[in-house]
C-alpha cells in the first residue's frame, strides 16, 4: 500500500521535450486512469514511475521516498504491459515464480502465493503450460498473476487490453479493477480507450502532448471538460463544436447567422463580444417541434446510424460550417434528407476561449 | 504449375537419383574399401562388395597406427580432433554469446566501435592471418598443445553477429520485465536469453563442430608432436608415403572413423533444430 506523487515531472529524449510538468497524486488505494491520444507520453510517464526511464526533471515520490535515483527492482512496483512480456520459455508456473525466485523467497511460500493467485485469476488448469499454448485473455491473466504475486505496494498498467478483442476487453476490465479493489493496491493505468478510463478510474488523468490537462473523477471530466481537447476526447460521439461570440450584454451566446442562446447565468469569465467555441454533447441534443417558444436547430440529416439502443443522426445546421452529430435514444422515424428540430436545455452548454481552448463556462455548475 | 504427367514424374525422380548416386557412391566405394584387404584394393577391378577385412582393418588402425606413414593409432588422432573441435566450437559459441550480449544490452563508451572492430574481423580468416597468428602461439608457447590447437581459431566475428542479430529480436519488454521482477544483467542473460538462443546455439554447434574438425592448415603448422596429430591430417599423412604404395585399406577406414562424429553431431542436433522449428515462441 503506498501514495504515488508526482511533481513537475519532465522527459526529455535528447533535446526534444515529450513530458511538459505533471504534477499529480494518487492515493493510497486509488485507481487512476492515465488516458490521452498516441503519442502524447502515457507510456512515457509510466516508465518513469516504473523506473525504466530516467526522469530529466521533477521528482517522483513513493509514500515519503523519493525515488528518482532508485532501481527499478527496489521500488516495490510491479508493471503489467501491453504485450504481456512473458518468459516464453517458462511456464506459467514459472513466469508468476521468477520475480519471487529471485527476490530468494522460500520455495514454499512462492509455491502458495502463485497457487493463491492462480486461484484468484482462475489459472489453475495452466498452471503448466507455456505462454505460447494460452490464449490472449490467458496470458493477460498470467501478467497479471505476476504482478500480484509480488504483492507489490503499486500496480502500473500499459494499455493491458488492447490485444483482446472487445467482448474479452470488458470482461477483463471488470476482472481487473474487482481484483484492485480486492487487494487494495495503488494502481496507475494507461490506456487511450475512454470508455475504459470512464468505466475504471477512481480518478481520470486526461493528457495531450505531454501535459496533463485536467485530472478528475470521470464524471467531472465529462460534466466539466476544462479545455476543448478534453471536452471532444471524452465522450463518444465527441462533442460537437460551433464557432460562436458573446452577445453584446453578456446574456446569450450567438452562433451561426443569429441564432442566440440564452445563457442560464452570468460570469465574470466572458466579456461582451467575445469569441467563443460553444460546445454541446450529442447526447445533449434532442428532437422537437419547431415553435416560437423554443430556441431549436433546424438538422438537415445526411446519415441516420441505428446503434439499437440509441441512433445518431449526422447533419448540417444551416450558417453553420461544422457538422453536427445528435444521440437520441431509441429508433425515431428519420429518414436522410429530411429536417429534424433539434432543442437543448441550455444548461448543458460549455463555452471555450477560442484561442486558449480551456473552459469559460459550462451551464452545469450554474444552475 | 507443377504438371502430373507421368514421364515428368518419371524424369523428375530420375534426376534425384542420379543425383543421390552421385554423393554417396564415394561413400559407398569407401565403406566397402574398410572391408577388404590393402593388395584386394590395388587390384584391378575394385571390388564392389564387402568383404570380410573389416575388424582386422579396424584392429589395425585404432590400436596400432601406421608406423610407415609416421601416423599414431586413429584413436589418438580422434581423440584430438574431438578436442579441438568440441574446443573450437564452445569456446567460439561462449565468446560470442558473451561479446554480443555485451554489445546489444550494454552501453559503455565506443560500443559501436568495438562491433565493427569485430566485424571487420569477418574479412580475415584463419588463413589470411595465418603466419602472424603462428608467429604469436609459438612466442606464447603454445605449438604442441591443445591450447594452440583451439586458442587462435576461438575468436569468431560471425557467431557474435549472428547472436547480435538474434538478440535484436528479444522484445524489449522481456529485459523490462525481467529487470522489474529483480534479475541481475547476468541473471537475465542465464535465464532469459540463454535459453531462447537454444536454437541458435544448436546450429551454431554444428557448424562450428564441422569446421573445427576438418581444419587442417592450422593443426599442420601448430603441431610437430605425433602425440597432437589430428585425424584429417592424419589422413593426408597416410596418403603421402614416399617409397611404398598407399594402404588404402587402413586411409579408407581411417577416413569412415572420421566422418562419424560430425554426422553424430548433425543427427543429435537436427532433434533440436526440428523441435525449435516445431514449437514456434514468441
Ligand atoms: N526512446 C525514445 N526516444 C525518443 N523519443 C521517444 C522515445 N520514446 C518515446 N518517445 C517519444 O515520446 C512521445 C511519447 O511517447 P509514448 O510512448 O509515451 O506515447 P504514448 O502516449 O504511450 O502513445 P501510445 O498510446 O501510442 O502508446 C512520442 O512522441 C515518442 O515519439
Ligand atoms: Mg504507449
Amino acid at each position: 500500500m503506498a501514495e504515488l506523487r508526482l511533481d513537475n515531472v519532465i522527459k526529455e529524449f535528447g533535446e526534444v521535450r515529450v513530458i511538459h510538468g505533471v504534477d499529480l497524486k494518487v492515493q493510497d488505494g486509488e485507481f487512476v486512469v492515465v488516458v490521452g491520444p498516441s503519442g502524447c507520453g502515457k507510456s512515457t510517464l509510466l516508465r518513469m514511475v516504473a523506473g525504466l526511464e530516467e526522469v530529466s526533471g521533477g521528482e517522483i515520490h513513493i509514500d515519503e521516498r523519493m525515488v528518482n535515483r532508485v532501481e527499478p527492482k527496489d521500488r516495490d512496483i510491479a508493471i503489467v504491459f501491453q504485450n504481456y512480456a512473458l518468459y516464453p520459455h517458462m511456464s506459467v508456473r514459472q513466469n508468476m515464480a521468477y520475480g519471487l525466485k529471485i527476490r530468494k523467497f522460500p520455495k514454499q511460500e512462492i509455491e502458495q502465493r502463485v497457487n493463491d493467485a492462480a486461484d484468484l485469476l482462475q489459472l489453475g488448469e495452466y498452471l503448466d503450460r507455456r505462454p505460447n499454448q494460452l490464449s490472449g485473455g490467458q496470458r493477460q491473466r498470467v501478467a497479471m498473476g505476476r504482478a500480484i504475486v509480488r504483492e507489490p505496494s503499486i500496480f502500473l498498467f500499459d494499455e493491458p487490453l488492447s490485444n483482446l478483442d472487445a467482448k474479452l476487453r470488458v470482461q477483463m476490465r471488470v476482472e481487473i479493477r474487482q481484483l484492485q479493489r480486492r487487494l487494495g493496491t495503488t494502481s496507475l493505468y494507461v490506456t487511450h480507450d475512454q470508455v475504459e478510463a470512464m468505466t475504471m478510474a477512481d480518478r481520470l488523468v486526461v493528457m495531450n502532448a505531454g501535459v496533463a490537462e485536467q485530472i478528475g473523477t470521470p464524471l467531472e471530466i465529462y460534466e466539466r471538460p476544462a479545455s476543448i481537447f478534453v471536452a471532444g476526447f471524452i465522450g463518444s460521439p465527441s462533442m460537437n463544436f460551433v464557432e460562436g461570440r458573446i452577445a453584446a450584454d453578456r446574456q446569450s451566446v450567438v452562433i451561426g447567422q443569429d441564432f442566440s442562446i440564452p445563457l442560464p447565468q452570468v460570469t465574470d469569465a466572458i466579456q461582451a463580444d467575445q469569441p467563443v467555441t460553444v460546445g454541446l454533447r450529442p447526447e445533449d441534443l434532442h428532437l422537437t417541434q419547431e415553435s416560437p417558444d423554443e430556441a431549436s436547430l433546424p438538422l438537415t440529416v445526411d446519415l441516420v446510424e441505428v446503434l439499437g439502443a440509441d441512433t445518431l443522426l449526422h447533419g448540417q445546421v444551416p450558417h453553420l460550417d461544422t457538422l453536427i452529430i445528435a444521440r437520441l435514444s431509441g429508433v425515431p422515424q428519420v429518414k436522410n434528407g429530411e429536417v429534424v428540430h433539434l432543442a437543448f436545455r441550455p444548461r448543458r452548454l460549455h463555452l471555450f476561449d477560442r484561442d486558449s481552448g480551456k473552459s469559460l463556462y459550462y451551464g452545469q455548475n450554474a444552475a | 504449375m507443377v504438371e502430373n504427367n507421368r514421364w515428368v514424374k518419371f524424369s523428375s525422380h530420375l534426376i534425384l537419383l542420379l543425383g543421390i548416386a552421385a554423393v554417396v557412391f564415394p561413400i559407398y566405394i569407401m565403406v566397402i574399401a574398410t572391408t577388404h584387404t590393402g593388395p584386394a584394393l590395388q587390384r584391378p577391378p575394385f571390388p564392389l562388395l564387402p568383404g570380410d577385412q573389416f575388424f582386422e582393418n579396424m584392429k589395425l588402425v585404432l590400436g596400432e597406427g601406421l608406423s610407415t606413414a609416421g601416423a599414431p593409432p586413429v584413436a589418438l588422432m580422434m581423440f584430438n580432433s574431438m578436442v579441438m573441435a568440441l574446443g573450437i566450437t564452445i569456446g567460439k559459441i561462449a565468446i560470442s554469446l558473451l561479446s554480443a550480449y555485451a554489445i546489444v544490452y550494454f552501453r559503455f563508451p565506443f560500443r559501436m566501435f568495438f562491433f565493427w572492430l569485430i566485424f571487420i574481423t569477418l574479412m580475415l580468416p584463419v588463413e589470411v592471418r595465418i603466419l602472424p597468428t603462428y608467429g604469436v602461439a609459438s612466442s606464447l608457447n603454445l605449438l604442441n598443445s591443445y591450447v594452440g590447437l583451439t586458442l587462435p581459431l576461438i575468436a569468431s566475428a560471425t557467431a557474435t553477429f549472428l547472436f547480435r542479430q538474434f538478440f535484436l529480436t528479444i522484445p524489449d519488454e522481456l529485459l523490462e520485465a525481467a529487470r522489474m521482477d529483480g534479475a541481475s544483467p547476468m541473471r537475465f542473460f542465464w535465464d532469459v536469453v540463454l535459453p531462447l538462443s537454444r536454437t541458435n546455439i544448436a546450429a551454431l554447434f554444428v557448424i562450428l563442430f564441422i569446421y573445427g574438425w576438418n581444419q587442417y592448415l592450422w593443426p599442420l603448422l601448430v603441431t610437430t608432436d605425433e602425440r597432437y596429430y589430428t585425424i584429417v591430417m592424419g589422413i593426408q599423412r597416410m596418403l603421402n608415403v614416399s617409397d611404398t604404395v598407399p594402404v588404402w585399406n587402413a586411409i579408407m577406414t581411417t577416413a569412415m572413423l572420421g566422418m562419424i562424429p560430425p554426422v553424430i553431431v548433425v543427427l543429435l542436433m537436427q532433434r533440436l533444430f526440428v523441435k525449435g522449428l516445431v514449437e514456434t515462441e514468441k
